[in-house]
């Protein structure tokens, strides 16, 4: 699904991320670790195309990233849904529009997924913000929303950017738990997160692989996670 | 072209909703297309008049001429006889005609007033000629006159006739120029106001394509705000103008230039394709440009 092989990334002539090496097979289930500044939200661009690596060679769906015209990108990225740590949306679209917003751009029937979508509202404790604009959001709120936007589509491949950095343990839990159930229908998932608590309760749950950006060296962590 | 356009009106409304609608550049577009469709329909309207007038002043003076007889008051009568003598022996004159007083006090009368005394002025005795067929030779005619009345004189009315009908092709041309210069210029705006949306909506555009839009597809709903502004926009201008036109002051034959400037018959029909124009402009400029802008931002 996703391998990187002696991937680096520099800007401006330094260093990010250096001779990272992993392959993300499908249906498995990811957390990348590091502390503040180390690159994770970089490794986490570099999945989803934002960036491309200096250096090394990155294949996203079986196609190398740097033989990818704008089309490709549009493609890969619609299998792909990203929760972005400033989430991301449209001010002028309400929220229940914004969720809405990868069917609608890409062509798909909208009309058959609103009742996926307002699942997803309730179930994120989102129901009655529908209809609000993102700006009157809490932080918390609009990190559920990003999370909703993200699997709207189904895709096969969901990366989660600290999702829940602005939420209370219980809403944490109930969005691991959705990132879980999606993980076990197949979805393959990469969060970046600090939140050691969540990343024990999610090994206790599956076999979650865990990821440590080091010195700007890619690495699995071990055991004593 | 039709089709695409035609799918930008009827197809997903909701395309252009990703871009925000407070833009003051979609405004802009409006009312530059507004202003510039006036402007166009009184340039076609001033173009098809000076065409009419063209082509009336040249039918209308083209098979005519005008003998002038200048001679002392004893001899007037005389030498006008001869001169109508000439004129009805002429090969390739169909008639000709001497003015009555009262048809030359009407000619002065716009410079010397109604109760000018024509009888007691030296005033030249006026014979109007109408050619048949090819004419008549205006140099044996003029020989001819010159030998049996020394007083008259021909005019084939080309003398002022070719100046006439040149100004107003030029001034025709000058009004199709201005048509040309005023679509350049609709066609610049937009290209600007698309340019300065697209760097307003640099965010938007990020965001969409995070989440899987295609470079196509942001085009689309960009031209879509576009093109419908300039349509909607145009199609006020062109309304309003039509009725400006419409409700031009009449005036009497002394402003049938003046009055001749609007639309006559089918014409009016034409100002219909000026909205059509700007709405094919600004498709086409804010496609140009988007592209380009988003080939910029990959």
């Amino acid at each position: 699904m996703l391998e990187l092989k002696k991937a680096a990334f520099d800007y401006a002539g330094k260093d990010i991320l250096t001779d990272m090496s992993v392959t993300l097979a499908p249906g498995t289930f990811h957390f990348l670790t590091g502390p503040s500044g180390s690159g994770k939200t970089t490794f986490l661009k570099l999945c989803y195309q934002d960036l491309i690596p200096s250096s090394g060679t990155l294949h996203i769906f079986g196609k190398d990233v740097r033989a990818m015209d704008r089309d490709d990108v549009a493609s890969v990225r619609q299998r792909i849904g990203v929760v972005h740590q400033d989430c991301q949306f449209l001010n002028h679209l309400t929220m229940a529009e914004n969720i809405l917003l990868p069917l609608q751009v890409t062509g798909h029937e909208v009309a058959s997924k609103l009742r996926d979508m307002q699942e997803l509202m309730v179930w994120t404790g989102l129901a009655d913000q529908m209809d609000l604009l993102p700006p009157v959001l809490s932080g918390g709120e609009r990190q559920r929303a990003a999370l909703a936007r993200a699997v709207i589509m189904s895709p096969d491949l969901i990366i989660a950017d600290e999702p829940t950095g602005n939420l209370d343990w219980d809403m944490a839990q109930r969005v691991l738990t959705l990132l879980i159930e999606l993980n076990k229908m197949g979805k393959t998932i990469l969060i970046a997160t600090h939140d050691m608590n969540l990343i024990r309760m999610a090994k206790n749950q599956i076999a979650a692989r865990v990821l440590r950006i080091r010195q700007r060296h890619l690495e699995l962590a071990g055991a004593e996670l | 072209m039709i089709g695409r356009l035609s799918a930008i009106l009827t197809g997903d409304r909701n395309a252009d909703r990703v871009v925000p609608p407070t833009g003051y550049t979609a405004n802009l577009t409006a009312f530059t297309a507004a202003a510039m469709a006036f402007l166009s329909v009184f340039a076609l309207a001033l173009s098809l008049a000076t065409d009419r007038l063209a082509t009336r002043w040249s039918q209308e003076l083209a098979q005519t001429a005008t003998v002038r007889i200048s001679a002392p008051e004893g001899q007037l009568s005389r030498q006008a006889g001869a001169v109508m003598k000439i004129l009805e022996t002429t090969p390739g004159i169909r008639s000709a005609r001497m003015m009555t007083n009262a048809e030359q006090l009407k000619l002065l009368e716009p410079w010397f007033g109604p109760d000018l005394p024509l009888d007691t002025l030296p005033i030249p005795r006026l014979i109007e000629v109408v050619e048949s067929g090819c004419g008549p030779d205006m140099a044996g005619l003029r020989l001819r006159l010159e030998a049996e009345a020394p007083g008259a004189v021909l005019d084939d009315h080309s003398r002022w006739r070719k100046p006439l009908i040149s100004a107003a092709s030029r001034l025709r041309s000058l009004g199709i120029f201005s048509i040309l210069l005023i679509l350049g210029s609709t066609a610049a705006m937009i290209t600007l106001a698309a340019q300065s949306a697209l760097a307003a909506n640099a965010q938007v555009i990020t965001v969409v394509r995070l989440i899987g839009a295609r470079d196509a597809y942001i085009v689309r709903a960009f031209v879509r705000r576009f093109t419908l502004r300039a349509l909607s926009g145009a199609l006020f201008g062109t309304v309003l103008a039509m009725l400006a036109i419409y409700f031009l002051p009449s005036a009497a034959d002394e402003g049938a230039f003046l009055t001749g400037l609007g639309f006559q018959g089918w014409h009016w029909a034409l100002p219909v394709v000026v909205p059509a124009i700007a709405a094919v402009l600004a498709f086409w400029a804010t496609r140009i440009a988007a592209v380009r802008v988003l080939r910029r931002m990959a």
